[in-house]
């Protein structure tokens, strides 16, 4: 393992001159096409991040917008009830936007309007990302074109009533598997033919490197935040903390985490969870924890589900969110180096770690993060009591009435 | 030694006429019609591109993905196209094969191989949709060595000072795309316009065969005939959809589309 994570230096900042993390995840493999309009943006976001003027308006926009901090709160009766390690949750969904979607989108409309786009667009799985994009583009008077997959569009027609209702114009998508992963090459076709004029912003540290930069960036927020929470509460970075988070595309975990990638692994240990899908289909959307060969999508080399040809394999979650078949460049260096950990829930361990939790805690997390809810529960009893397991709640379950409804029987907010 | 492909430009142009270039999917729609497809349209067109689909095509739009859908789900591998060419080139021998497709198909190959089977099949030259320069220079440098051409692609969005470095590092053939937009748009540029950024590519270097594609069909091709070469390949992938939707033989479809299109550029 001769890959090595660089100290004192955001994870986003340690890729080579051709965007690679440890030489080997990450890159720009794109169409001619978007070569100029990548070298623009990386030198535009490569200027704003030292301009004052621009890390004071985004630090406006995160407090007076978002509403920062988040709540970080004890989960005592859940914590009971597993009768191990204390559950704390990092409630990030307590924002206009119910999920981490809203950082990157508000720095990317503020980057849109400093390069004087009119337009963004995006893809969107779960709907989350298209609901804040959508939310924030009216505030800043952009326009909006959502990408997302009919297969979704259906499952999670919740969020595209919001996105219709700030204005947006969503576009289904019918090719290929009508999902997440096809949002994201639609939305990248777009921005191929409308590089002039728009915006393109990419839902998740996944894509060409820029966007992953620039995802992280943001979504960094969460940890900064969280950081300071966990010192006013215990007074130091306790000693056995564990930081639990869903990947998908690994935006939320990468914020979630960012600030503690520094410390020894045995005082921080962050823990990955991926879409294991039903338990009663082999196919899945966990690429990291199944071992999947490093491929090349959507622009970035990173392990991804195809075959032994290269055609990007069939992905199978509950959550729409985490449907992806390819993952951060990001978490495959954190996986690659050691620093993380992955491990996968299924749809029926996640609804049932969302049944108990919203059952005896006061927050009701989507199904994104009701995979990493369902990892906690099945490590938290066999952990000591000193052990503080802190899960990041990125999402809020209303997307997933119909869903829940449908496979519990009831729904409660 | 010259290629097949600077042989080819050379007579084209002694004819004064720009090379036809054709793009169709391998195993589109099976791959038996696929190379009855290349098999016919060769009377007419002077390099064929061959592409190898993926699921994922990012640069391409409707018309390229139904034929790669319709490819993968007849039971396209990436052997399927070095055997097409394979048999393709016994009855052509010195006309030029483009594989065409995206860099992750060649890394689960594994460069080595796949340039060593596009030899041993008779494969002219490589178009990858997704390895830009200077990711590209490494594997282009590996198909100089075997001689088969690297063909670099240039946008309208290309710097001038990046169009210089790229095409330094080409080789015999140089794509340019005719505008912003994935493959089977409609031409949103005039033709006026195209061929002025023609012309200033040409005179970094006037050496190299400058091709044209992007948006090209019956009825713009002839205000571009003063190119080296013209590309044609959404046009083509439509006509197959239309011809199976019409239960018709796509190869004799195809025989008269390319054939008109050559037609018009002579």
């Amino acid at each position: 393992m001769s890959l090595k994570i660089k100290k004192g230096i955001p994870l986003i900042d340690q890729h080579d001159k051709n965007g690679m993390w440890g030489g080997k995840f990450g890159g720009n493999f794109v169409p001619e096409t978007l070569k100029k309009p990548i070298q623009d943006l990386e030198n535009l976001f490569s200027k704003l991040r030292k301009d004052k003027s621009f890390i004071k308006e985004r630090d406006y926009y995160f407090e007076n917008y978002v509403g920062t901090p988040t709540p970080l709160i004890k989960l005592d009766n859940l914590t009971d009830h597993l009768g191990g390690a204390q559950l704390w949750a990092k409630v990030v969904s307590e924002n206009p936007g119910t999920a981490h979607k809203v950082y990157a989108c508000i720095v990317h409309c503020l980057i849109a309007k400093r390069a004087g786009k009119r337009y963004v667009c995006t893809d969107t799985g779960a709907g989350m990302q298209g609901k804040n994009l959508a939310m924030v583009a009216k505030k800043f008077g952009l326009k909006a074109k959502i990408f997302m997959g009919l297969r979704d569009l259906v499952r999670q027609k919740k969020n595209v009533d919001v996105m219709k209702k700030y204005g947006a114009e969503v576009v289904p998508v019918t090719s290929g598997s009508q999902t997440l992963v096809d949002a994201v090459s639609e939305s990248m076709r777009y921005w191929v033919a409308n590089c002039q004029d728009v915006h393109m912003v990419i839902g998740s540290t996944v894509g060409p490197s820029i966007f992953v930069k620039i995802s992280g960036y943001s979504t960094s927020q969460i940890s900064r935040e969280l950081k300071l929470q966990l010192i006013e509460e215990f007074g130091k970075i306790p000693n056995k903390l564990k930081l639990l988070n869903c990947v998908g595309g690994g935006s939320s975990a990468y914020g979630f985490w960012s600030e503690f990638i520094d410390y020894d692994k045995k005082h921080v240990s962050l823990i990955g969870v991926e879409a294991g899908g039903s338990k009663k289909t082999k196919l899945h959307a966990a690429p990291l924890s199944n071992n999947s060969k490093l491929g090349i999508l959507h622009g970035a080399k990173a392990y991804c589900i195809q075959d032994n040809d290269g055609q990007i394999g069939e992905t199978e979650s509950l959550s729409s969110g985490l449907d992806y078949p390819s993952v951060s460049p990001l978490h495959c260096f954190l996986k690659d180096t050691g620093r993380a950990e992955y491990t996968s829930a299924t749809d029926e361990e996640a609804l049932n770690a969302y049944k108990l939790v919203s059952k005896l805690e006061n927050i009701s997390p989507s199904l994104e993060p009701s995979h990493a809810f369902a990892t906690a529960i099945s490590i938290a009893p066999k952990l000591s009591k000193d052990t503080i397991l802190c899960i990041d709640s990125c999402g809020h379950s209303l997307k997933d009435s119909d869903i829940i409804k449908e496979k519990l029987g009831f729904y409660t907010e | 030694m010259k290629s097949e492909i600077q042989l080819t430009f050379e007579n084209c142009k002694r004819e004064n006429r720009p090379a036809l270039l054709t793009y169709t999917v391998a195993s589109d729609p099976n791959k038996k019609k696929s190379l009855q497809i290349i098999n016919s349209i060769a009377k007419y067109a002077d390099i064929i591109e061959l592409g190898f689909p993926h699921s994922t095509p990012v640069g391409d739009g409707g018309q390229i993905q139904t034929s790669s859908n319709r490819a993968i789900k007849n039971g396209f591998k990436m052997r399927d196209s070095f055997q097409i060419v394979n048999k393709f080139k016994k009855n052509y021998k010195n006309k030029p094969v483009i594989l065409m497709g995206y860099y992750n198909m060649i890394y689960q190959y594994g460069e080595n191989k796949f340039l060593k089977d596009c030899k041993k099949s008779g494969v002219s030259g490589i178009i990858c949709v997704d390895l830009p320069w200077p990711e590209n220079k490494d594997f282009a440098k590996k198909c100089k060595n075997k001689s088969i051409n690297f063909i670099q692609l240039l946008a309208p969005t290309t710097t001038k000072d990046r169009m210089r470095k790229i095409v330094r590092d080409s080789h015999d053939m140089v794509y340019y795309i005719s505008m912003l937009s994935t493959t089977g748009g409609k031409l949103k540029v005039s033709p006026r316009r195209i061929l002025e950024n023609y012309k200033k590519i040409k005179r970094i270097n006037s050496r190299k065969n400058l091709v044209i594609g992007f948006g090209i069909t019956e009825k713009t091709i002839k205000s571009l005939k003063s190119a080296d070469g013209l590309v044609v390949g959404s046009l083509l992938c439509k006509t197959i959809t239309n011809s199976l939707k019409m239960r018709q033989n796509p190869v004799t479809k195809l025989d008269k589309v390319v054939y008109n299109l050559k037609n018009k550029i002579l």
